[in-house]
C-alpha cells in the first residue's frame, strides 16, 4: 500500500501542486494524466526521492517513506550509454541482463552497442532496467513514448507479472496504457 | 559494495570505449611540460630546479580537463538519477567517480610523470619523491575536482567555473608536493611534506564525498 497525504511541491519559485493525496493497494495501478508542466513528472521524482516534497506525506506500507522509497523509476530519459552495449548497459542495476533484455523484446541484440539502437529500442531499454530490480515501486514517466504496438503489448505483460506478483505502479502519461484496474489521477495545470 | 564495484566497473568499461579523454589529457601533459624548455631555454641548471613545479602544475591541469565530463555525461542522459536510485548514498555515488576518475587520469599521469621530469632533467635524487607526492596530490585532486563538478552541474559554462572553483583549493597539495621533490633534491627529509599530503588526502576522503553527494542531490531536483 502506498499512500500519499497532502504533497505539495515547488519547483523554481512556482507552487507545482498542493493537496495531492492517492492511496494504492499492493497489486495496484495509477495513472497520472493532466495537461504539460501539471506536475506530473515532479509528483514521481517527489516519490522517487529525486525532488523535494515543501509539505505531506508518503507513506509506504504505513511507513513513513518520504525521500526513503525502494522504487524503480524510469524518468523521460533514458539513461543509455551509447558506449556500451546493451547487456553492459543493464548490467550493474541487476545480475540478470539477458531475461530483462528478452522481456522487452532486445534479447537478440544483447551484445549490440546501444548508440545502433532507435529511440524506441532505446525506451525498451530503459525499461528492462525495471525488471532487474526487485522493487515493489514502479515510477514511471511516459513509459510508452515512442513504442510500437507490439512493444506497448510487452509492456503491459511486464506490468501485469509487475502488478501480479504484489507490486505497484505509478505511471504519468498521455497515451491510454495497457494497465486494466488502475485509477486515475488528474492533476491540474 | 557488490554495487559499488559494478557501477565503478561501469566507469572504467566506459573509460576503455572512450580512451580518447584519457589519452587527451596524457598528451596535454606531455605537450604542455615540453613547452618550458622551449620558453625558458634548455639550461639544465634553470630546467632541473623548476622541474617539479612543472610537472605538478602540468599534471594538475591536465587532470582537470577531463572533470567536467564526470557528472556532466550521466546528468545530461538521465543516468545521474539512476545512480542516485541504485541503493548507494550520494557521498558513495560521488567516491565512486572519484576512484573512477583517479583511475583513468590520475594513474596514467603517475606513470608518465617520470619520464617528463627526466626530459626536464630533474635531479635523480628528487625523483621518488616527485612520484610519492604526485600519488596523494592525484588523488586529492580527484576528491576536489568531483565536489566542483558536482556543484557546477547544471551551471551555464560549467566547465570553466569548474577551474576556478578547483585550483584554488588545490594550491596547499601543490606547495607541500613541490617542497617534497625540492627537499628530496637537496638532501633533505621529504618525510614531513608528504606527511602533510597524507594528512589532507586523510582528511579529504571522507568529507569530499559527502560534499559532492550534498551538491548531486541539489542537482538533480
Amino acid at each position: 500500500m502506498l499512500e500519499a497525504q497532502d504533497l505539495a511541491a515547488i519547483r523554481g519559485d512556482r507552487l507545482v501542486f498542493v493537496g495531492i493525496r492517492f492511496a494504492v493497494p499492493a497489486g495496484g495501478a495509477l495513472v497520472l494524466s493532466g495537461p504539460n508542466g501539471a506536475g506530473k513528472s515532479t509528483l514521481l521524482r517527489v516519490l522517487a526521492g529525486l525532488c523535494r516534497a515543501e509539505a505531506g506525506r508518503v507513506l509506504w506500507r504505513g511507513q513513513d517513506a518520504l525521500g526513503a522509497l525502494e522504487a524503480a523509476y524510469l524518468g523521460h530519459l533514458d539513461a543509455v550509454k551509447p558506449g556500451l552495449t546493451l547487456a553492459e548497459n543493464l548490467r550493474p542495476w541487476g545480475a540478470r541482463p539477458a531475461a530483462a533484455l528478452a522481456a522487452v523484446g532486445l534479447g537478440a541484440l544483447a551484445d549490440l552497442p546501444a548508440r545502433l539502437l532507435s529511440a524506441g529500442q532505446r525506451r525498451r531499454l530503459a525499461l528492462a532496467r525495471l525488471a532487474l530490480r526487485p522493487a515493489a515501486v514502479w515510477l514511471l514517466d511516459e513509459p510508452t513514448v515512442g513504442l510500437d504496438d507490439a512493444s506497448v503489448a510487452r509492456f503491459g505483460a511486464m506490468a501485469a507479472g509487475h502488478r501480479a506478483g504484489g507490486g505497484l505502479i505509478v505511471a504519468a502519461t498521455h497515451l491510454p496504457l495497457p494497465l486494466p484496474g488502475a485509477t486515475a489521477l488528474a492533476l491540474g495545470a | 559494495m557488490s554495487v559499488f564495484l559494478a557501477l565503478l566497473g561501469r566507469e572504467l568499461r566506459l573509460a576503455l570505449r572512450h580512451g580518447g579523454d584519457t589519452l587527451a589529457a596524457v598528451l596535454f601533459f606531455v605537450l604542455a611540460a615540453a613547452l618550458f624548455p622551449l620558453a625558458i631555454g634548455p639550461e639544465p641548471g634553470t630546467l632541473g630546479r623548476i622541474a617539479p613545479g612543472i610537472v605538478y602544475v602540468c599534471a594538475l591541469l591536465a587532470a582537470i580537463l577531463p572533470l567536467d565530463r564526470v557528472f556532466g555525461a550521466d546528468f545530461e542522459d538521465g543516468s545521474l538519477d539512476q545512480l542516485l536510485l541504485c541503493g548507494l548514498p550520494a557521498a558513495a555515488v560521488a567516491l565512486m567517480k572519484a576512484v573512477a576518475h583517479w583511475l583513468v587520469s590520475g594513474v596514467p599521469l603517475l606513470v608518465i610523470a617520470a619520464p617528463v621530469a627526466v626530459m626536464l632533467r630533474m635531479p635523480e635524487a628528487g625523483l621518488p619523491a616527485l612520484l610519492a607526492g604526485l600519488v596523494p596530490a592525484t588523488m586529492l585532486l580527484s576528491l576536489l575536482g568531483t565536489v566542483g563538478a558536482a556543484v557546477v552541474l547544471g551551471a551555464r559554462r560549467g566547465g570553466v567555473l569548474l577551474p576556478l572553483l578547483v585550483l584554488p583549493l588545490m594550491t596547499p597539495v601543490l606547495i607541500f608536493g613541490v617542497a617534497a621533490a625540492d627537499a628530496a633534491s637537496a638532501d633533505l627529509s621529504p618525510r614531513p611534506h608528504l606527511l602533510f599530503l597524507a594528512a589532507m588526502l586523510a582528511a579529504a576522503l571522507p568529507l569530499c564525498p559527502i560534499a559532492a553527494g550534498a551538491a548531486l542531490r541539489s542537482a538533480v531536483e
